[in-house]
């Protein structure tokens, strides 16, 4: 009988662990939660979001055929996009179950205006990604929709490796801020969860439109390490893992950040 | 007695890392340090600090850029961080030896620490950027001037 007191006494015990972890599981917040107001009022003005030139650039790049282009974008997704998908862009970036390749939104632009002839770009030119903030702001308020399963799984696996090592002088590790530090502040801004559902972002710091992968590049920078290369393994690895940090929050391309 | 467990020499500890770059090889200048009880008792390269010199290292964004996770008895900063503790009469807490390490490499404290190691082994750093390669946060001289203005906070 006392052994049974014990058991018992054994069993709630792990059930108010189990609950009790559960309830402190990090919940998905996006940036737009740690911005000053000025900034949340600055992106949810379409006149003064500065993001919007990027997604007129981009609108204006898919609805006209490009130097050399057999086609318009317009001529297969509908004048304005008006035929694309939303919840296949929430899907961004899509793995590729066959070689466990990762897509991202802006190569798979380019693979289209490949096939179309337009003249090729390299990574992140500012024409890519007006064109990739002008695809996501397509499905804005759509919930990001990461694949996490099959072939997903091993990515994201080596996507989080990333986001917990250390890199550069400075010698942080993504982690640290976006993990551990959430909420407080660092020279004078609220550290983010580092969610990536407002990519591409207008960036106040620099003053400029940023894609995930740039943002990843800058942070690098910041951290004073060497930044993987725009279309490096490493970038997608780390850029899938944050997008499915992100699954189940609204995209809200092009999104106002610090 | 001091406790003889409690020291690591710091060759000990890195020579290990065989797997090093020839190119990250340790600066000529580089002084070695020594753990022992949680603390460098030796000043870096047997320099000593200047505290004003020291108050501008710790306040410029560029240099110490302490006060991006530090609050400080400092006037005037509006860019500040909260994500370490506050450093008010931090001289009065602890040792100048146990300041030392916590500048130098405060990870021989707590292994995920968020803290750069502003006098690490600049081989240990994973990854740096081309011009910061082989090189520490901060000089040893700056070191021991950061921790000569620390010293102060009483």
């Amino acid at each position: 009988m006392i052994l049974f007191r014990h058991l018992l006494i054994l069993l709630c015990g792990s059930l108010l662990i189990v609950s009790s972890g559960a309830s402190l599981a990090l919940e998905a917040k996006s940036g737009y939660e740690y911005i000053k107001p000025a900034t949340r009022a600055m992106q949810d003005d379409d006149f003064e979001n500065p993001g919007m030139l990027a997604v007129e650039r981009g609108l204006e790049l898919f609805n006209n055929k490009q130097a050399g282009a057999r086609q318009s974008c317009a001529e297969c997704h509908g004048e304005d996009g008006i035929e694309m998908d939303k919840k296949s862009i929430a899907r961004y970036p899509v793995v590729d179950e066959s070689n466990s390749a990762i897509m991202t939104l802006q190569q798979t632009i380019g693979e289209c205006r490949k096939r179309t002839g337009s003249q090729a770009l390299p990574a992140n030119h500012a024409d890519l990604i007006a064109m990739e903030t002008f695809v996501r702001n397509l499905a804005i308020g759509e919930v990001v929709d990461v694949q996490t399963d099959g072939a997903a799984v091993a990515l994201l696996e080596q996507g989080e490796a990333i986001f917990k090592t250390r890199y550069g002088l400075i010698d942080m590790s993504c982690a640290h801020c976006h993990g551990m530090y959430t909420g407080l502040m660092i020279r004078g801004q609220k550290i983010s969860q580092g969610q990536a559902n407002g990519f591409p972002a207008y960036r106040l710091d620099i003053g400029e439109m940023t894609n995930l992968e740039q943002r990843i590049q800058q942070c690098l920078t910041s951290m004073r390490a060497e930044p993987f290369a725009a279309d490096s393994e490493e970038i997608k690895l780390l850029g899938l893992y944050l997008m499915s940090r992100s699954n189940g929050l609204k995209i809200e391309t092009p999104a106002v950040r610090y | 007695m001091r406790i003889k467990a409690g020291v690591i020499t710091f060759a000990l500890l890195v020579s290990p890392l065989s797997g090093i770059a020839d190119e990250s090889r340790l600066p000529d200048d580089y002084c070695a340090w020594e753990v022992v009880d949680y603390a460098i008792e030796e000043p870096l390269c047997g320099l000593s600090g200047d505290a004003a010199r020291g108050k501008q290292i710790v306040t410029d964004a560029y240099k110490g850029n302490c006060l991006a996770c530090h609050l400080l008895p400092v006037d005037g900063v509006e860019a500040y961080g909260n994500i370490g503790p506050p450093l008010h009469g931090l001289a009065s807490r602890m040792s100048e030896a146990q300041i030392r390490l916590r500048v130098v490499d405060t990870r021989h404290i707590n292994p995920m620490s968020i803290m750069p190691g502003f006098y690490r082994d600049p081989r240990l750093i994973n990854r740096p950027a081309k011009d910061y390669k082989g090189k520490t946060f901060l000089t040893a001289q700056q070191v021991e001037d950061v921790i000569a203005y620390l010293e102060t906070l009483k």
